[in-house]
């Protein structure tokens, strides 16, 4: 290992693999230039057009992510006029055809999110990169969902949000390229607090257990404005890492707080757990400054009711859509959804689903796959027949504006998936807000593009 | 007096097959040719490393993997793996906690991009410097024991990062969001030369935006210098050093040597490795999450090692980029994927051998990731590497004269 030793590669051969390496180097930027030139990211060549569903399929969402990518499929089917056509019979205006968008046939990429920004951005761009994507949807949660739609922004592609409910997402994170069907944190608080004060009386003591990331932050934040208007007291507010698993340490001071409601700032299967452990502990037989201790979960979901069994009988919490709502769209999407996988779908599939044909729709309205031509034929869209009523995709921060349910458990449910009953169908005027209030900017429809 | 020494234990180096590795000698190549000396097969290994690497875009293609994000994954974590390797392969300690270098590096960076400048060359200097910093006081603390109790020790301490990134330190990681870089940071040094940010912020040398096909390139030209400084180190006195510390401590010990500031200075260095990998993950994609410091991304580090084999100097390379490609290509395979791969097959037939492997891609990734891990464990100790090294040896045995040089190069 001298230094004479180390000369005796010849210089011929170094020379050789230098020369080797440097045309290596340069070669790369020669051949990818031209894919590279193309003014859009991803624009459809041949006779399909990809999709990207990016879903978390491990982690604590993973329930609401498989129940997702199900309604993508479906929605992929009807689009591509395979299956009975589900909502897009009742579905206006609607400018789709059923044969594919543009009439290229519809075909979708997976992956998994794992409920990790880092993970969810890398499964974006393998589907951006690789799979040559044209839109990216889906999500089960608003970290995610925020750093895939920035992501998004950057590269030029559509980012149809999933189930995000952080007032982030629309609020002080919103992109130009970046939409939300799925309601917020601001609206649930509007929505439940009235029927709150109504349920509960107006001289409530409340303790939060929050989600600790931008959801739980800001549901937290307009639960508590929306409370404290009402008269409520905020007690303590505790935050809690996602996925915990076992909130006991976090149960236990509760009730020794002087608080008589417990209001649950999760989602998934941290809501199973930490619901079925306050359940657990007897805080529903509490008596607590002579009133009954209650427990209110903000954001319901179907996937996590089931899963908290008995636990959720007679809580109230507010919900994007329930399968068992009384109009056309609802009736058409439950009935295909059922047909094809066995059981009703979730608020998650729901919002997934309206989002894909809400997408495929504006490219149809636009006639081309441009983005900045289909984000303007999204914005200000207004629409019905996907569930939720007359909807109005907001333009000024890619919001869509539709009634709010307020839900509780069902006491006497008829069958394993009759959970939830609701309450009360908060019209849309009484949920609006403007869009000031969150601040953020939505940022250029021209992008450099990858 | 130390010359010595490390004569003595350079002899015993060769003399035991554990070092093979570092000093195997070639056979002799038949009477006409000289026979190479380990530091001739460095060179070309280094040159057939960087072939290797920079012709990723091409050789991935059939797999799947030749796009930009994936390859700078692999180069990111290649660089990872190769620090932890320095530690783990050639001490043996056995850090369950690398994972908060990559994070602190990250966070470091991204910081560097919001006070700074968006030039990378600052953000990877500060990342290096801070994992530098956080790597001697966890050293400092966590090398007073060997074993399993230093193991546990820097798992403690990882995890200690980790939660107080994910919550107390909110301020400055932003806890479970991640910390982003935005329009309204100060960026003092930009601001002080005037210079303008169009579009989206992204990291940027000179001009040249750090992402896609540049920021693999600038991953790979990283990974190919700290694969050449591990390589030095590796042969060194000072690697031979802590091989000592390897075999034999006591021995060390008593022959007048103490190896807590080898432990240290090598402990500093793969945290330094470790912390310039987090700084390229903050550079090719500007977001910084505590997700990255969790327990499993240390364990991660740790499978990548052993899955290429521990102690060689590609083997955690290759486990990385293994790993990676698991998560990324096996995690994305659907149903109607295999579907349309076993196609030729008959319709039941194809139905049949979609049912059986649908459990192990897509969601089940995981599984067959902990399958090949177990395969290779039991059948293989020394991971990949020592798959390659008995194949080659296997088929020089049989077909002996006909192989060139580039396979021994592959398999070392």
């Amino acid at each position: 290992m001298s230094t004479n030793d180390r000369t005796s590669l010849s210089r011929r051969s170094l020379l050789k693999a230098s020369a080797a390496g440097a045309s290596v180097l340069a070669a790369p930027h020669f051949f990818i230039k031209g894919a590279y030139a193309a003014e859009y990211c991803n624009m459809p060549t041949g006779d399909t057009v990809t999709l990207g569903f990016n879903v978390p399929q491990t982690g604590p969402y993973a329930d609401e992510g498989l129940d997702e990518l199900k309604a993508f499929q479906l929605a992929v089917k009807h689009l591509n006029g395979e299956g009975d056509g589900g909502a897009l019979n009742t579905f206006k205006p609607s400018n789709l055809k059923g044969n594919g968008i543009l009439g290229k046939k519809v075909a979708y990429v997976s992956g998994d999110t794992q409920t990790k920004s880092d993970a969810a951005r890398a499964s974006a761009k393998r589907m951006i990169e690789k799979d040559g994507a044209l839109m990216i949807s889906g999500g089960s949660s608003s970290g995610v969902a925020v750093a895939v739609q920035s992501l998004c922004q950057e590269t030029g592609v559509i980012f149809m949000a999933g189930l995000t409910h952080s007032n982030d997402t629309t609020g002080k994170d919103k992109r130009r390229y970046g939409f939300r069907h799925f309601f917020n944190a601001y609206m649930s608080g509007q929505a439940l607090g009235p029927i709150l004060a109504q349920e509960y009386g107006k001289d409530r003591k409340a303790y939060h257990l929050t989600a600790d990331y931008t959801w739980g932050w800001t549901q937290e934040e307009s639960i508590k404005d929306a409370t404290e208007k009402l008269g409520w007291e905020t007690v303590q507010t505790v935050r809690t890492p996602l996925g915990a698993g076992d909130f006991s340490q976090y149960l236990t001071p509760v009730l020794n707080s002087g608080a008589d409601v417990l209001i649950l700032n999760h989602y998934g299967s941290d809501m199973v757990n930490s619901l079925r452990q306050a359940v657990q502990f007897g805080m529903r037989e509490k008596q607590v400054n002579g009133k009954d201790f209650q427990i209110v979960v903000p954001l319901y979901s179907e996937l996590m009711a089931m899963g908290a069994g008995e636990a959720v009988k007679g809580i109230l919490g507010t919900a994007n859509w329930n399968w068992q709502l009384d109009n056309d769209g609802t009736k058409a999407f439950a009935k295909s959804f059922g047909q094809e996988y066995g059981q009703p779908p979730s608020q998650a599939a729901q919002t997934c689903y309206a989002q894909t044909i809400l997408y495929a729709n504006a490219c149809e309205t636009a006639g081309e796959f441009t983005p900045p031509a289909v984000i303007k034929a999204l914005e200000g869209f207004e629409f019905e027949g996907l569930g939720n009523g007359k909807t109005l995709y907001r333009a000024e921060d890619h919001q869509c504006f539709k009634p709010v349910l307020v839900v509780k458990g069902k006491e006497n449910p008829s069958n394993q998936f009759d959970i939830l009953e609701v309450v009360e169908v908060v019209p849309t005027e009484q949920v609006t807000y403007d869009p000031s209030i969150f601040g953020g900017e939505l940022g250029p429809y021209e992008v450099q593009g990858c | 007096m130390v010359k010595k020494v490390i004569q003595k234990i350079r002899k015993a180096a060769i003399s035991d097959p554990d070092f093979e590795v570092s000093t195997r000698q070639l056979p002799p190549r038949g009477p006409e040719t000289k026979p190479m000396t380990p530091v001739d097969k460095d060179w070309i290994a280094i040159v057939a490393f960087t072939i290797i690497i920079l012709a990723m875009p091409w050789w991935l293609q059939p797999l799947g993997a030749a796009y930009p994000d994936l390859m700078q994954k692999f180069a990111i974590y290649g660089i990872f793996a190769l620090g932890f390797n320095l530690l783990f392969g050639l001490t043996g300690y056995l850090s369950f906690g690398h994972a908060a270098f990559l994070g602190v590096g990250s966070y470091a960076a991204v910081w560097s991009f919001k006070l700074f400048t968006m030039n990378i060359i600052p953000a990877v200097l500060f990342a290096m410097l801070v994992a530098g910093v956080l790597a001697v006081v966890i050293g400092f603390i966590s090398l007073r024991r060997s074993g399993i109790y230093f193991s546990i020790l820097t798992l403690a301490l990882a995890q200690m990062c980790y939660n107080l990134a994910y919550s107390v330190l909110t301020p400055i990681t932003n806890g479970e969001t991640g910390l982003r870089v935005l329009r309204d940071d100060p960026r003092y040094l930009d601001a002080a030369f005037g210079t303008e940010h169009q579009g989206v912020l992204l990291g940027s040398l000179f001009g040249e935006r750090m992402v896609g096909y540049p920021g693999f390139y600038l991953c790979a030209a990283l990974l190919i210098i700290a694969f050449y400084i591990a390589l030095r180190i590796m042969r060194s006195p000072y690697g031979m050093m802590l091989r000592a510390i390897k075999s034999n401590q006591n021995r060390m010990i008593y022959t007048g040597f103490n190896p807590r500031p080898y432990m240290l200075t090598i402990f500093i260095i793969s945290g330094m490795y470790a912390g310039l990998a987090g700084a390229l993950l903050a550079i090719t994609d500007p977001l910084a999450g505590a997700e990255r410091m969790q327990w499993t991304a240390s364990g991660e580090v740790v499978l990548m090692t052993i899955l290429g084999g521990a102690g060689t100097i590609s083997g955690p390379i290759l486990g990385a980029a293994i790993i990676k490609y698991f998560e990324n290509i096996f995690s994305a395979l659907n149903d109607s994927a295999l579907a349309s791969a076993f196609s030729f097959l008959p319709h039941s037939v194809q139905e049949f051998v979609v049912t059986i492997l649908s459990p192990f891609v897509g969601e089940g990734w995981h599984l067959t990731l902990g399958l090949l891990f177990m395969v290779i464990v039991i059948f293989l100790p020394g991971g990949i590497m020592e798959g390659i090294r008995r194949t080659y040896r296997f088929l020089r045995g049989h077909g002996r004269g006909s192989k060139s040089q580039t396979d021994l190069q592959a398999a070392e």
